[in-house]
Parts: structure tokens; C-alpha cells; sequence
């Protein structure tokens, strides 16, 4: 049970406050970015590249500027005359805006479209020919260092072949002793595959320049709105666009999940028409354009574990190829180029691990970027959730008594992993054991047994995660050098009704509710009287914006550090209105009252008003406090999930039948909210492990760019979630949370393979890559040639 | 997304409609529910100079019932017959068909004309056609004509349909004895065009036996597939499992599955042959209830 | 190409406007009539955001040319509440935290209202078959489920179930 410490009219921590945002989303009065509409506005629209690699021997402007409408066609050629055709990309890397002459994956942006309605902006995109003379393209990524692969980047200074860079972590030479040591070893290569946020609104923009006020007003997509604004004028500054005459306003969004965190060149080439013209112009994605840029994942993993055989796991050993396309456009922090991935470790006490990593160009689109996860989260875990159970099975253990038996234990933390990280807090043994007792695991293996001697298949998978987030410290985290701080700054009425702006952005994460709740917590102002604004940079404070599961760590840590700044001073305030010392006083939430005589208080209300009507001489008037969090560490939160699947023996198709989430995410502020977020979570964890990927064919072609054929599961695909939770609050942390949005999405694919993989254990199978499909089933069968094995005879 | 320019005719009688056709010949096109093409003419696969839109034509929508025939107009919404009691007592198989043709917003406007008209062999539809023998009525200026089922689907997205012509009615047989229908096909996902789909209708007499047998196929063939040899395995037999076995075998020779995202040619011959199986157990527990 | 002139009535009030044939009823919608609560999510059809009501019945208005709906009356998510308050199913999402970013709450919440009208008191599983055609990104689709079912409960006039969350324990 949750146990609040206010009343629920303050509504502050673990009250599940109905969302204040959702009155306006259940009326229809959202305000999304294609519902800003401007006088005088244009429509942009962007033809993209057929060919995966392909030179441009011609762009016919005048077969669009035919159209009726199209007022102007952007080429890469036009933009080079501002140099404006490439950019940086947040790692770094480069980008181009629009090509000058050569395209680098399918789907690229070719040229731009200008014109008075969508209609004819899309017409003009339909009618511009575009001469091109097709290359052999890299797609395969293990292919891209051979000797006879197209170098696809001498833009870059040094650049001799398809390599983007190279890292490694932990110790390489005590690995190698430890593996050459160890009674056992098990090793399984496995691809994350690529895949696409799809979040039901696409990205899109309004840019509005001012050519008489020489201003830009950019409304976006975007879940970074400050770091944008940055970006903007490190780009454009040198025609004018510095950062005070740019203004980035992040309205409602339909939905990020980290795919609104990077620049898409749309935007880019948005700004630079509106400046060029003078017009507020729109660009809103269609769907093929969106699922086709700005991926996630694709990660090839080599995962080794090393251990004895009664089940104590020694060392791990993880080797990765990211096939990052043409360009690194990861939106991780500067010096963490594989993200979070050396959490990989995971939850289990061993001394010994080495990673390493390189990241390789091909021609595919750029991305890395996230997908619900706090960069490369998911890939580490899902590596080191998968190797246990392999390592369980070759020492003929239950997958949950090796976990138990390798867990870290209560009383370990904080406890150094072999990667060089310091898990803050965890309690791994409760929450498996919450999560054996729900499913009532022991009767699931009866039950399993049972039912192999019928030749029916059932399978029963754990994960037990570990995941990092919050970033983060700024003595390590940075993107593009800013430091990775998050802001809050609150300024409580005359009247004793507050106002707090953040530098973070919701996209459907309630930050609206529960952003109040947390400075109700502290000031015992009633949540309902606090309204929360984000996303404009020319009213809120700085901060680097949510993704990462980052907002509660940093900006709700600030939320609560400025409310005690205010709660501080309003102890100033009864001090002198009630004559005592501060040392009398005692706060309880919502009002300071002197110790032993509960009547003698003031409440937060009446202390906000006299802090405008009736301060101490001396005391700087008003009622107002802001803070930047730098915080000391990352957070970990954990989980432990089970997932339950039954899979047809003919036709393979599987169906979840059960699936448990215990997640410890410390102390919750909103237990509806958080329980919202992994269900979601749960779902986008379901997708990659049995519905999503982005395929492509040898020639580059992406071959499911539409909904029809990327398999976004529906109401009938995701099962009822059961949730539950152990609470371990973080002990550095000023509320003691942890942030939740993502650790559903990191712990659910492994808990579903591993269920499908123990399903199929009678036909000899070890591992199998995600998306694991009933089709995939069969040809691995068939592949082993096992297809008609009589599995009964096993059981 | 937004479709290229065309012209737009709403006619208001058969007659109408029929003139318009002739007039404007291979510029236009019809438009019934509209959800097959509509989503092709914004992606821009399709940019038909003229619809020609069959929603304001009267007396095209009726679903009908009696003792020796179902009768179903050409502009019928699929929902309409999913709802339909009276046609489940005798065809349940629309019941289980329709639950898994997209979704229930499509289901409120394709209609049954324009999914079989479509001559898309991934429509579910016309396996059900081929399994219950459908006639199909195509009507032009000088008057309509019959067609069966096993001549309507000519090539990919061809059929019997002629320049100058509408499909108006289709008329299904009502078994006098004891029948069983049943449709299953798998998907990737809810709504998803199918892996494999396989229709089954079974006709016994008192005695148990099967008198007649109709079996379609869902995309696993360039056509609807009509699975010939596995009907004549069950003709005849008291549909046993030996029956059932070797008729689901039949049927996944006789497909001609390609390989795609969906799967390989090989994993579609497994399902059809699960499906096949299953349909006709499921076909007959109805036929014998 | 010729211009048609098109009569609807939207949440009951009369609109009249000139639309090329290709204007996607959506479009038309959002753009001409400026109520910009039903939204777009996909070019196949396939997400349901743009979902509204056509006489009554559910439709994806990207799907439905504009000149089609001439004479017809069409429900849009700002058309749900009334004079009294918020629309049952309005309520039942707010409570049971049915929405998060809100982008497909509107052809959520209108394909919900035909599904309760057809079928009043609808099982989990008619629920999740019945809002098949419309994708959420966020929920996970739990306390949609649950949204629709306090909603039928209100319709029918009995007692709602509890918004609570329910944890495992």
C-alpha cells in the first residue's frame, strides 16, 4: 500500500489525482502542432528518395513549379548557398539538410515543396522529377567493412572506411581469464531489431519567421524545446538567428517516446523557407514518411556468460555492431555513444564483465534514437535476460532460482557493477518473489509439464531487470556540451495559488498532474490551485527536456527543491507573524504551527499573502523560487516480470496468455498515473518482442513503410496487464522516485522471449531473435529440422 | 495524404449510373464503400480521372433471406450482413468472416459488392463466395446477367466486371438438409489481410454423409481458390478424420502460396492445411447441431 | 476540377462549403469547419484517430471523401457533451485514466459510443475486438477497456465501478 501524507483535498505524493490535462483531451480542445494554423501560412511538403544510394543528376524545379500553388521548390544546392545543407546531429555526427548531390538512404529528403494549400504542396511533390544514377548500396552491416564496400562517408575528414566509431567498457584481459576458467559458457548472438516509435501523431512544425522583427517563432514536435532552441542558433546564428530571437514552443504532443527528440531536416528546411519567404509555414509528416526516418535500435549482439555449474554466474561478455545508417543521429548524452548500454550487466553480483561496441555506417536512415527507453537500456537488458536464462538452461536450473541465487542482494547497495556504475537502491528478491506468488508459479510448471506430455506447448519467462535513468550528473552527461540538469521554478500568488514552469515536455505523461502533486507534497498547496506550464522557451526555465524516464528524476527533484526553498521561507513568514523563533516551529503540510500549541499557525495561504502584503522588513518580497537539479547519480529502477504463453503446435501463432509487471520505481507520486505508464509501457515492449521491426530488402528498400505491414498491436494483441509494485525509493533522491515511463518498455521483451523460448524447449530450441512470429517459428524449426519431432516422447 | 484530382458523379438511379459508366468509360471508376480505394488513390496507387459514386443509388442494399435463397445487394455494408441473425441461423460463416475483415469503422462502410469486385485474392470474401457457390449479378445498359462464382475472378484485380457494368446482387443457395459453414483465417495481427483464410461449407444428409462440400482459399493463390480436390475428398465420406486429413492435405498442395512479410510459401501450406482442418471440424459441429 | 457544394449538419449545426472531390471528409473537418479535435495518424486506414460518426455510425473520416457526407449528420468529439456535462464516455476516460497524450482519445471515444449503442454492456473481449480499428501508443489499452465499461455502466444507469487502480499484491 501506498501511504500519502497529505490529505486528498492537497493531493500531494501517492494520491491518484485525476489528470487536469484531460479535460481538455476528452473535449476534443488538445492543441496539437497540425492544429496551429497562422494567417497567410504555407504548406511545405518533402519528396524523398526511391533509391537507397543514388547520385542526383537533376532536379527539374520547374515540373513542380507547374503546379498550381507551389510557389517555390527548396533543393539541397539552394541551402548551400547559406550553408545550410548539412547539420550536427546530437551526437556529433553530421547530417545533411537536403542532399547537394548524392542521397544516402530510401527516403531521404530530396527537396522541399512550398505552396499556398497541402494539396497542391503534395502535388508538387508528386510532379517534381528528379533525375538520379542508382549506386550499389550497403545494407547489410557485417558487409560494410569489407574491402570492396563504397566508402559512404568521405565527407568526413579521415574517414577510410564504414566505421563510425569504436568503445568498450569493464575489464577485457580479467574477462578473458574468467571465461577461460569457467565450467560453463553459453553464448547466443542476437539482433534488437530496428523499429519505429509510430506514435500516433507524426512530427511536424509551424515556423513563423518575422522578417521586420527579424524573429523566429518555431512550434514543434519536439520533446526538447530548449535544447532545440539551442540547436537553432548554433545552425542559423550566423544569418541572424541567434537565440534570443528564436522562441520554440512545444504544444500539446501526440506522443514521443523519443522519437521527437532529434532535428529532422523537415524542420530545418521549414525555418530556412519561412525565413527565405517570409510566410509561416507547415510541415506535418505523413506516415510512410515518418516510419521510414528516425529508428530505433538495430543493435547485433554477441552475449556471453560465464559460470559454474551449480548456477553462480562469474563474468559476462558482450561484443555489439550498431548499424546506425548513414549517420550517427543517436540523441544519446556526448560521452556515452552506446547510451545506457553498460547497464547490461544487469541485476546480478559478479565481478567480471567486458563490452565493447562499434557503430557502423550504411545506407539506411540515421536514428538510434530512442523507442520508450533510456538510450540503449533495452538492448543491454534484453542481452543479459536472455543469457541468463540460456545459462539456466545448460546448468539445468530453474530460470527464477538462478536469478535468486545471482541477485545483489538488499543490503549490497550501493553497489559498484563491474561497467563502473553505483546502483542507488534495489530490493530484486522481493519483487520476484511478489511475481512468483501472483502467477502461483510452481502450479505454472505442473501445469507446463503436464501439458508437454500432451505435446501442447506452454512457456513461462522471467526478466528480471535492472535499468538506468535520470540523466544526469553533470559531471557526465551532456548533450551537445549542455549539461544535463533539468529546471523548475514556481511563483505562488498573492492569493496562495501557484504557477510552475518546467524545462521538461509531456507527451502524455500528465506532468500537468503530477508535477502539482509533488509541490503539494512540499507546500500543502492543493495540487488542484497549481498550474503547470511547459514547452515555451520564452517562459520556462531551461532544461534538456523529457525522454529517458528523466522527468521525475531531475525536474521533479527540482519541483520539490524549489517548493522547500518557498517552504523555508514561509517559515520566515510565521516566524514573524507569530512571533516565535523558527526553532518553535513545526511544518505540517499546508501550514507552519509552533510546537505544543497546534492553534497557534498560519497556513501556507496566509504566509504566501503576507509575503505580498505584510513581509519583514528586509526579507525581498514575493513568493517565488526556481532550481536547476543537478543530480548527484543516475536512478535504477528494477523490475521483476512474468509472462505466460501459449502457442498453437500447428500453425504457431502464440498468445500471451498472462502477463505480471512488479516494477520498483521508488516512491510513486501518482499511483494511477504510474500504473498508466507501465501499462504502455507493457504494450511497447509486446510490440518489438512478437509484431514490430522495419525490413528491408537487399537493395535498401524499406519494405514496410505503411501501418498495414508495421504491426502497431491493437487492443486484441495486448493482453490485461497485471501490475504491481515493491517500493525501494532511491535514497539520493529528493522524493526518493525513480521515473517509471520506460522500464515496462525495456523489461517486457525479454520476459516475452524468454516464455516463448521455454515453450519451445522440447524441440531444442536456445534462442530466438525479436520480433519472434509464428512464421519465424516454423522456419526455425524447419531450419533445425525438427519441424515433425514427436515432442511427447521428451516430456 | 490526399488523393490526385478527379471528377465526382453522386447518380441517383441504376440508370444513372449505368450511363455515366458507358459515357465515361476506363476514366472512371465506381466508388461503393469506397475503403479499398480510397486509401490506394492517397497513396497515389490508383488516380481514376472520375468516381462515379454508387451510395445515392437506390435498392442495392437489401439482405434477404428465404427458403431457397440469400440474396445480397451489391452495396450491402459488411456489418449488415455480420448482424444479421436470420443469415447466421443458416450461414454463420459470415459471422466469423466478418469479424476478421478489418475493423468495425471499415465493416460500417466496405461493402460486400466492392470487396468481391475488387478482385483482390487477400479479400476474405470470395473465399466465402467459392465455399457457398455464390452467383454474381453484373448489370450493364442492355441488362444483367448471371455469372458463378468460379467465373468471376479473371487475374489480379480482374474480373468478370466489363467497362459499362456494376455488380448488383449477389444470390447464395440455401441448403434444404443439414449444412455447416465456417471461415478462420490467420493474421498477423487483428485486421491484417491474411496468412492464409480458408472457407468451408458442408451439406450432410440424414444419414450423416456428406453430399456436397464447398472449400475457398484466402491469398494463397494469384486467385480465390476454389480447393477441388479436397471437396471431392469429403463427398461421399461421413467426414472422418481420415476425410478431414487427407482433404487438408489436398487443399495445402493445391494452394499456390507466394513467399512474403506474411511468411514462406512453406508455413503458408502448413496453415492452410491447420485451418482447413479445423474449419471443416467446425463446419460440421454446426451442420450436425 | 469542378468545385462541389456540400450541406452537413456536424454536432447538429448546419455547414455549407465548396470542396474539390478529393477533400477527405477529415480535411474538410478540421480544415473548413476548424474543429480540430478529430485528428489524423495514418494514410491506410488503419489507426482510427480520425474516427467520427456518420448518421450514427462509426467511420474513419480520412476514408470518406467529403462529398460523400453532403445530407448527412456527423458527430465530432466536440459534439459529445451537452448543455448537462460531459458525455458518459467523456467521463469514463478522464476517470479511469483511459488517455495519455490524448491523440487518439477522440476516434476512441466515438467508435466507443456506437460500440455501447449496439451493444450496451459489452464483455472485456467485445471491448477489444470492437476497438480493433484504433491504435493507442500510450495506454497499453487496460484503462480504455476499463473507460468504455464505466461508461456502459452510466448508459445503462447503474452504479460505476471503481476507478481505483488495482495492483497486484
Amino acid at each position: 500500500m501506498i501511504q500519502c501524507k497529505t490529505s486528498k483535498e492537497i493531493g500531494g505524493m501517492g494520491h491518484s489525482v485525476k489528470r487536469k490535462e484531460d479535460d481538455r483531451f476528452v473535449q476534443g480542445k488538445g492543441k496539437y502542432i497540425d492544429d496551429i494554423n497562422l494567417p497567410g501560412m504555407l504548406f511545405m511538403d518533402i519528396k524523398r528518395s526511391p533509391y537507397a544510394y543514388a547520385k542526383i543528376t537533376n532536379i527539374d524545379k520547374d515540373s513542380a513549379m507547374a503546379v498550381e500553388g507551389v510557389l517555390a521548390v527548396v533543393t539541397g544546392k539552394d541551402l548551400e548557398q547559406y550553408n545550410l545543407h548539412w547539420m550536427p546531429t546530437l551526437m556529433s555526427d553530421t547530417q545533411m539538410v537536403l542532399p547537394v548531390d548524392t542521397v544516402m538512404h530510401q527516403s531521404q529528403e530530396v527537396a522541399a515543396i512550398i505552396a499556398t494549400s497541402r494539396e497542391a504542396a503534395r502535388d508538387g511533390r508528386e510532379a517534381l522529377q528528379v533525375d538520379y544514377d542508382v549506386m550499389k548500396p550497403v545494407v547489410d552491416p557485417f558487409k560494410a567493412l569489407d574491402d570492396d564496400a563504397p566508402l559512404l562517408r568521405p565527407d568526413k575528414e579521415g574517414q577510410k572506411d564504414n566505421q563510425a566509431w569504436h568503445w568498450e567498457v569493464g575489464d577485457r584481459e580479467a574477462t578473458e581469464k574468467a571465461f577461460s576458467e569457467a565450467e560453463v559458457v553459453v553464448k547466443e548472438k542476437m539482433h534488437i531489431p530496428r523499429i519505429h516509435v509510430a506514435s500516433i501523431e507524426t512530427c511536424g512544425c509551424v515556423a513563423d519567421y518575422d522578417k521586420v522583427e527579424n524573429h523566429l517563432t518555431m512550434h514543434m514536435t519536439t520533446q526538447a524545446p530548449h535544447a532545440i532552441r539551442t540547436v537553432i542558433a548554433l545552425v542559423a546564428g550566423h544569418v541572424g538567428l541567434t537565440e534570443e530571437k528564436v522562441r520554440v514552443i512545444a504544444h500539446d504532443i501526440g506522443g514521443g517516446f523519443g522519437g521527437k527528440v532529434p532535428v529532422f531536416p523537415g524542420y530545418v528546411v521549414a525555418i530556412a523557407a519561412s525565413f527565405l519567404i517570409g510566410k509561416p509555414v507547415k510541415w506535418i509528416e505523413d506516415r510512410s514518411d515518418n516510419l521510414t526516418n528516425g529508428f530505433a535500435r538495430d543493435y547485433h549482439i554477441e552475449a556471453e556468460m560465464a559460470g559454474t555449474k551449480d548456477g553462480k554466474i562469474q563474468a559476462t561478455r558482450m561484443k555489439v555492431l550498431a548499424d546506425h545508417g548513414y549517420t550517427d543521429g543517436a540523441a544519446n548524452p556526448s560521452k556515452f555513444p552506446t547510451g545506457m548500454f553498460s547497464i547490461g550487466t544487469g541485476s546480478y553480483d559478479y565481478p567480471t564483465a567486458f563490452m565493447e561496441a562499434d557503430a557502423i555506417y550504411t545506407n539506411k536512415p540515421p536514428g538510434g534514437v530512442a523507442y520508450r527507453c533510456s538510450f540503449r537500456v533495452t538492448e543491454a537488458v534484453h542481452a543479459i535476460e536472455r543469457i541468463t536464462d540460456r545459462y539456466a538452461l545448460e546448468v539445468g536450473k530453474d530460470p527464477a532460482d538462478v536469478r535468486f541465487q545471482n541477485f545483489i542482494k538488499k543490503d549490497q547497495f550501493p553497489y559498484q557493477s563491474p561497467t563502473g556504475w553505483e546502483y542507488d537502491s534495489g530490493d530484486y528478491h522481493a519483487g520476484l518473489e511478489l511475481a512468483l506468488k501472483t502467477v502461483e508459479y510452481d502450479k505454472l510448471r505442473a501445469e507446463q509439464a503436464e501439458k508437454r506430455k500432451k505435446g501442447e506447448l506452454m512457456g513461462i519467462g522471467l526478466s528480471t531487470f535492472t535499468e538506468i535513468v535520470g540523466a544526469g550528473p553533470s559531471k557526465d552527461f551532456d548533450i551537445l556540451g549542455i549539461k544535463m540538469f533539468d529546471s523548475a521554478e514556481i511563483r505562488v500568488h498573492p492569493t496562495g495559488k501557484a504557477i510552475a514552469r518546467f524545462g521538461t515536455k509531456s507527451q502524455g505523461q500528465g506532468h500537468e498532474t503530477t508535477y502539482a502533486q509533488i509541490i503539494a507534497e512540499e507546500l500543502g498547496i492543493p495540487s488542484k490551485d497549481i498550474l503547470i506550464e511547459e514547452g515555451d522557451t520564452d517562459t520556462a526555465p531551461y532544461g534538456l527536456g523529457t525522454y529517458a524516464s528523466r522527468s521525475t528524476p531531475t525536474a521533479g527533484a527540482a519541483a520539490a527543491i524549489a517548493a522547500r526553498k518557498l517552504r523555508d521561507k514561509a517559515k520566515k513568514l510565521a516566524a514573524y507573524l507569530l512571533e516565535v523563533s523558527e526553532d518553535d516551529l513545526e511544518w505540517e503540510p499546508g501550514k507552519w504551527f509552533v510546537k505544543g500549541a497546534p492553534e497557534k499557525a498560519k497556513t501556507i495561504q496566509e504566509l504566501v499573502f503576507a509575503a505580498y502584503t505584510n513581509h519583514p522588513q528586509g526579507m525581498e518580497a514575493g513568493f517565488e523560487a526556481t532550481h536547476y537539479y543537478d543530480p548527484p547519480n543516475l536512478t535504477f529502477p528494477s523490475g521483476a516480470y512474468i509472462c505466460v504463453v501459449d502457442i498453437d503446435p500447428d500453425t504457431f501463432e502464440i498468445k500471451v496468455r498472462r502477463f505480471v509487471a512488479i516494477d520498483d520505481a521508488g516512491h510513486i507520486i501518482n499511483p494511477m498515473v504510474a500504473q498508466g505508464q507501465v501499462h504502455g509501457g507493457l504494450t511497447q515492449g509486446l510490440a518489438p518482442a512478437m509484431y514490430e521491426e522495419i525490413i528491408y530488402d537487399e537493395d535498401g528498400n524499406a519494405l514496410n513503410g505503411t501501418l498495414m505491414d508495421y504491426l502497431v498491436p491493437t487492443a486484441v494483441e495486448s493482453p490485461s496487464w497485471e501490475t504491481g509494485h515493491t517500493v525501494t525509493p532511491s535514497p539520493h533522491h529528493p522524493i526518493g522516485a525513480k521515473g517509471i515511463g520506460e522500464s515496462p518498455t525495456v523489461g517486457a521483451p525479454p520476459a516475452i522471449a524468454n516464455a516463448i523460448v521455454d515453450a519451445l524447449k522440447p524441440y531444442g530450441i536456445t534462442h530466438m531473435d525479436i520480433p519472434i512470429t509464428p512464421a519465424k517459428i516454423f522456419e526455425k524449426l524447419k531450419e533445425m529440422g525438427v519441424l515433425d519431432k514427436d515432442i511427447t516422447a521428451e516430456a | 495524404m490526399i488523393p490526385a484530382s478527379f471528377d465526382y458523379s453522386a447518380p441517383t438511379s441504376l440508370e444513372e449510373a449505368l450511363k455515366l459508366l458507358n459515357d465515361l468509360g476506363d476514366e472512371a471508376k465506381i466508388l461503393a464503400g469506397g475503403h479499398s480505394l480510397i486509401p490506394m488513390m492517397k497513396l497515389r496507387f490508383a488516380e481514376p480521372e472520375h468516381l462515379v459514386d454508387l451510395n445515392n443509388v437506390p435498392g442495392l442494399s437489401e439482405v434477404s433471406i428465404d427458403g431457397s435463397k440469400l440474396t445480397i445487394g451489391a452495396m450491402a455494408r459488411e456489418v449488415d450482413v455480420e448482424d444479421s441473425d436470420d443469415v447466421a441461423k443458416v450461414f454463420p460463416i459470415f459471422k466469423d468472416a466478418a469479424k476478421l475483415i478489418a475493423d468495425p469503422q471499415v465493416r460500417n462502410f466496405g461493402t460486400l459488392g466492392g470487396n468481391l469486385a475488387h478482385g483482390d485474392a487477400a479479400n476474405d470474401q470470395p473465399a466465402v463466395m467459392i465455399a457457398l457457390n455464390a452467383e454474381i449479378e453484373i448489370t450493364g445498359l442492355e441488362g444483367s446477367r448471371t455469372v458463378g462464382i468460379d467465373e468471376f475472378f479473371f487475374g489480379f484485380y480482374m474480373t468478370a466486371i466489363q467497362d459499362g457494368e456494376i455488380l448488383t446482387k449477389i444470390s447464395i443457395p440455401v441448403p434444404s438438409g443439414k449444412s455447416g459453414n465456417a471461415y478462420h483465417k490467420l493474421e498477423r495481427k487483428v485486421g491484417d489481410y491474411a496468412t492464409a483464410g480458408v472457407a468451408v461449407h458442408l451439406e450432410l444428409d440424414d444419414s450423416g454423409t456428406c453430399t456436397h462440400a464447398g472449400i475457398g482459399l484466402t491469398n494463397v493463390n494469384p486467385l480465390p481458390l476454389r480447393a477441388e480436390r479436397s471437396q471431392s475428398a469429403l463427398v461421399g465420406t461421413k467426414v472422418d478424420d481420415a476425410a478431414i486429413e487427407s482433404a487438408a492435405q489436398m487443399a495445402s498442395e493445391d494452394c499456390n502460396p507466394s513467399t512474403d512479410l506474411r511468411g514462406s510459401e512453406d508455413y503458408k501450406r502448413r496453415v492452410v492445411k491447420s485451418i482447413t482442418k479445423k474449419m471443416i471440424k467446425l463446419a460440421l459441429e454446426r451442420a450436425q447441431s | 476540377m469542378m468545385k462541389k457544394q456540400i450541406t452537413l449538419k456536424i454536432n447538429g449545426e448546419e455547414f455549407s462549403g465548396e470542396v474539390e472531390p478529393r477533400t477527405l471528409l477529415v480535411h474538410f473537418i478540421r480544415e473548413q469547419v476548424k474543429l480540430t479535435g478529430t485528428h489524423i495518424g495514418c494514410d491506410t486506414s488503419s489507426c482510427g484517430a480520425c474516427t467520427i460518426l456518420i448518421n450514427g455510425k462509426s467511420a474513419k473520416s480520412c476514408t470518406v471523401l467529403a462529398v460523400q457526407a453532403d445530407g448527412k449528420e456527423i458527430t465530432t468529439v466536440e459534439g459529445l457533451a451537452t448543455a448537462e456535462g460531459v458525455h458518459p464516455i467523456q467521463e469514463g476516460f478522464k476517470e479511469n485514466h483511459g488517455l495519455h497524450c490524448g491523440f487518439c482519445t477522440a476516434g476512441m471515444m466515438l467508435r466507443a459510443v456506437e460500440l455501447l449503442e449496439k451493444n450496451p454492456n459489452p464483455s472485456e473481449e467485445d471491448i477489444r475486438w470492437g476497438i480493433s480499428g484504433n491504435l493507442c501508443r500510450c495506454t497499453g489499452y487496460n484503462n480504455i477497456v476499463k473507460a468504455i465499461q464505466y461508461a456502459g455502466a452510466k448508459m445503462r444507469g447503474e452504479e460505476t465501478p471503481s476507478t481505483e487502480p488495482v495492483f497486484v499484491e
